[in-house]
């Protein structure tokens, strides 16, 4: 009931709710991509950044400065305001903020996973993971050799243990089952998500139901796309897809038969939301379907601070500064490598 | 822990216990609804029973409001003025109107308790006459009235306060205009109040 939420959702979340709109307020708008683009330099990029919220975090950095330390840099300034939110959130609100950071739980798993494949060294990857997403004992995740041992030395431990249920194998770690893997334990997330979010009832519930909805729909596209042509069977894919959004159960029916772009899209405009995506692509077209699914997100999220009084501002929080971050790695190596022109080809703007 | 904020524990536990009480202490063997003990009870309870449950109401209820409100606008104006400082003084404003809530149910009850006046019961020593009885049921009405009204109003700015601060933060133009919906929010409890004062008005505890 919306009433009972307005009158109490201040007693344990109301600074932090204020909190995270201060952030919001900070993320850089069009005329700071407007001034980042006209940069011929990384330093001057680091000093126009300089001048925004990642100040504190850039000022010291010594010339001559790369693109990857710029992106750290700014990944560091979103780990330490999350933090200090998470660490003051009261109980519900501290499960929904360690549920919107499994996600880069289970792509930091993946990826020493497969880093491990191609024998690189455990520190160098260790150093590529997410902060957002790492838990104690991620380290040991090089030493397993199959997907039983995986989930029996180290996983079940943390809080991905749920989603390994169904797809213990024996078999050993290739490409092709990280990638299964991978969209397996992400499904099983983001059901367990949704169902959370679905229980905390009220505003909550209906943003974060359609954002999850979004969200599980892209990946559906995506696992869709990229499976195309390889061998992977369509009960398999199937098995894929979540149990919710706006695809399922039909649109799903249509993805897992799909063999091409043409199938896919005519699967994905039954549906009214993503007709307007798909009808800003020409046909046979889908360099731009990421950036165009990139906005829309970004719109949704934006969207999301209009109501007060619910959990989704966090979520939307992290993805639009993730969004950010992406800018802004696009810009710097726009510029580094002279490439000025594609700048506004890669950024979303966000306000 | 469990949510008491749910609208079970609020409404369908409350009802479920009043017609528990109901059908327990109502009723007769002979009769669903027993009048005559009921006008018995009510003959022979105290107006100043009713009395002080009313000036009891009327400051404990509005103080709930504005506390309520407080809590609620503060802890937003609390988080945004980490991030912009200048809002915290033009916000205060906010937790004024709250705070007015409380002194409305102050007054009120200081009023409604100079309207008590001392009377004897009648011959049996137990009832009182009918002056005495309507006089302690018109506190008691004032009391509820001016206590519910102020309980809501506070909430109702409390809220509208906390989006004020929010917003402000944003965009320094927008707080005059929320301020103006604060205002209509506040006069609800005056309201109330008018018409505690008016109901309490006419109390004669003698001929």
């Amino acid at each position: 009931m919306y009433g009972f939420e307005m009158m109490s959702y201040n007693i344990k979340d109301g600074f932090l709710e204020a909190i995270v709109r201060g952030h919001r307020s900070g993320l850089l708008t069009v005329a700071d991509y407007n001034n980042l683009s006209q940069c011929e330099t990384l330093d001057d990029i680091k000093m126009n950044l300089t001048s925004t919220d990642y100040g504190a975090y850039l000022a010291n950095e010594a010339s001559p400065i790369y693109t990857a330390n710029i992106v750290e840099k700014c990944t560091l300034k979103l780990v330490n305001d999350w933090n200090y939110m998470r660490s003051q959130a009261d109980e519900t609100l501290a499960a929904f903020m360690d549920y919107c950071t499994y996600g880069h739980m289970i792509d930091n798993v993946v990826l020493i996973v497969t880093g491990t494949l191609h024998e690189r060294d455990v520190q160098e990857l260790l150093d590529k993971c997410h902060p957002l997403g790492m838990f104690d004992s991620i380290a040991t995740l090089a030493v397993a050799q199959n997907m039983r041992e995986l989930y029996r030395l180290v996983l079940v431990d943390t809080p991905l243990a749920p989603y390994f249920s169904e797809n213990l194998t024996h078999e050993d770690l290739d490409e092709m089952n990280i990638e299964i893997m991978r969209n397996t334990l992400y499904k099983a997330y983001l059901d367990d998500f949704a169902s959370f979010c679905q229980k905390l009832g009220g505003t909550t519930a209906e943003i974060m139901g359609d954002m999850l909805a979004f969200e599980t729909d892209r990946r559906a596209l995506n696992i869709t796309l990229n499976s195309i042509g390889t061998e992977l069977t369509r009960e398999d894919r199937k098995k894929l897809y979540s149990n919710f959004g706006l695809l399922y159960p039909h649109g799903h029916n249509e993805l897992a038969i799909a063999e091409d772009f043409d199938q896919i899209r005519s699967a994905m405009e039954k549906v009214p939301a993503y007709s307007g995506i798909f009808s800003k692509l020409g046909y046979g077209e889908s360099q731009m379907l990421d950036k165009l699914l990139y906005e829309e997100e970004v719109k949704k999220c934006v969207d999301c601070f209009e109501q007060q009084f619910h959990y989704s501002v966090f979520y939307a929080y992290m993805k639009l500064r993730e969004q950010e971050i992406r800018n802004i790695m696009w810009i710097s190596e726009c510029v580094a490598q002279d490439q000025k022109g594609r700048i506004s080809d890669g950024i979303v703007y966000i306000f | 822990m469990a949510d008491l904020t749910h609208p079970v524990v609020w409404f369908y536990i409350p009802c479920a216990i009043t017609w528990i009480c109901f059908l327990i202490s109502v009723g007769s063997p002979d009769r669903f609804i027993d009048y005559d003990w009921l006008w018995l009870l009510f003959r022979n309870m105290s107006p100043y029973f009713w009395s002080a449950l009313g000036v009891a109401l009327a400051v404990g209820m509005s103080i709930l409001g504005a506390a309520w409100g407080i809590f609620i606008t503060g802890s937003s104006l609390v988080g945004a003025a980490i991030r912009v400082p200048r809002i915290t003084s033009k916000n205060l404003i906010s937790v004024i109107f709250c705070e007015a809530v409380a002194i409305y149910g102050v007054i009120v009850a200081i009023i409604l308790q100079t309207k008590i006046e001392l009377v004897s019961p009648g011959k049996n020593g137990v009832t009182y006459d009918k002056w005495a009885m309507a006089s302690g049921y018109s506190i008691f009405g004032s009391g509820v009235t001016c206590g519910f009204a102020n309980l809501v109003c506070g909430m109702c700015v409390g809220i509208v306060g906390s989006s004020c601060a929010l917003s402000d933060a944003q965009n320094s133009s927008l707080f005059v205009k929320i301020l103006v919906v604060e205002i209509f929010g506040s006069a609800l409890g005056l309201f109330g109040v008018i018409i505690g004062i008016i109901m309490s008005g006419g109390v004669k505890w003698t001929a």
